[in-house]
């Protein structure tokens, strides 16, 4: 038990550190991640079983993909500032949080001399053998004391999905264009009626960043993909596409009086 | 082990999640630091149960984290509406009630 606790003390104090100071979200919610799987472990470990698993599968499994699902729609790489809008802010909070934590550690100190609650705890041996298990136990207790608390719950789950319903929800202004509609549009205009040109066909490379080469040497800016465009991780070709039309001219003397002419 | 070292673990993640919440400045860090807050409690709860010897600090447990799930839904949708209408999940740029 000395080990476990050692074990996930040190990993969830760690992975409480990597969220706080890591300057990527998703680096945050993993190391969250972490810390709340460690929790589970000690839950378990202080015979309260049946909070282990929810722990595992309402805190790791919803809540933190839950996190990462908004962290991709606001945006992954959205990291901090990191310049201080007010003077003195940082070094005033971690004094801050300091003095809270040696005020906390004082209280638990004072409380466990004072009650000698640190000698032996009751332990849940008992509690738990008495319905036949943990999960008997909780269930004894949730649908029997606290079973109005239980019901108030399920009208705040209600309000919750419903209100997560309201606020995520967003009016078109806009009617979205069917496949029929896209499809006459594209069709209307002689230049993509054939649909829109391939990328990469390119003399050097053949990955979907590179644009395709119009048959005067331009660049098809609409041949790439609008993810990659917007991402603005093209590939641009723009001093090879000059480079490579400079030895074709020097090749052919002819095309290039053309040129210049 | 005894439940002292348990309290203070508490305490120490207590802590950890107050500093995020006055550090970060990004909505979503700032709102998984309060997630952290709440099962630094929440392992407080367990520990009480079990130097008490008795369940009810496991329910009260298990019902703050009913509330927790309720909440992170409830905050995660107003961040996304807030980003939705300043492109920001910067805490500073909405400094204002109305938009």
């Amino acid at each position: 038990m000395i080990a476990v606790f050692w074990v996930c003390a040190v990993l969830s104090v760690a992975g409480g550190f990597g969220m706080v100071f890591s300057r990527k979200a998703v680096h945050s919610a993993l190391w969250l991640a972490l810390t709340m799987i460690n929790l589970a472990v000690l839950y378990v470990s202080q015979q309260a079983e049946f909070l282990g698993i929810v722990q595992v599968v309402v805190y790791t499994g919803a809540v933190m993909m839950l996190f990462l699902f908004v962290l991709m729609i606001v945006g992954v790489d959205s990291s901090d500032s990191l310049v201080e809008t007010i003077r003195g802010h940082r070094l005033a909070s971690v004094a801050a949080v300091l003095a809270l934590l040696v005020l906390v550690l004082t209280m638990i100190n004072q409380a466990t001399q004072s009650l000698a609650l640190n000698i032996v705890p009751t332990g849940l041996e008992g509690a738990n053998a008495d319905e036949g298990g943990n999960v008997q136990g909780i269930a004894k207790l949730l649908f029997g004391r606290y079973v109005f608390a239980f019901e108030v719950t399920s009208a705040l789950l209600i309000t919750a999905a419903l209100g997560a319903m309201v606020l995520a929800h967003r009016d078109r202004l806009t009617r979205v264009p069917g496949q029929e509609e896209l499809s006459r549009e594209r069709l209307a205009d002689p230049a993509t009626a054939a649909g829109l040109p391939a990328p990469g066909v390119y003399a050097r490379h053949n990955a979907v960043d590179t644009p395709a080469l119009l048959p005067d040497g331009s660049i098809a800016e609409n041949s790439l993909p609008g993810a990659l465009v917007l991402r603005g991780t093209t590939h641009d070709v723009r001093e090879e596409v000059a480079v490579t039309r400079a030895a074709e001219l020097a090749s052919d003397p002819k095309q290039a009086q053309e040129e210049q002419s | 082990m005894s439940p002292a070292a348990y309290l203070a673990l508490a305490a120490v993640l207590f802590s950890l999640g107050c500093t995020g919440v006055l550090l970060r400045r990004n909505a979503i860090v700032m709102f998984m630091s309060v997630e952290l807050m709440l099962n630094a409690a929440n392992l407080a709860l367990v520990t009480a149960s079990r130097m008490h010897g008795n369940l009810d600090g496991q329910v009260f447990a298990f019902f703050s984290m009913t509330v927790a799930a309720a909440e992170v839904v409830v905050g995660l949708a107003i961040i996304v509406q807030i980003f939705r209408s300043r492109r920001s999940a910067s805490i500073d740029d909405a400094s204002l009630l109305k938009l």
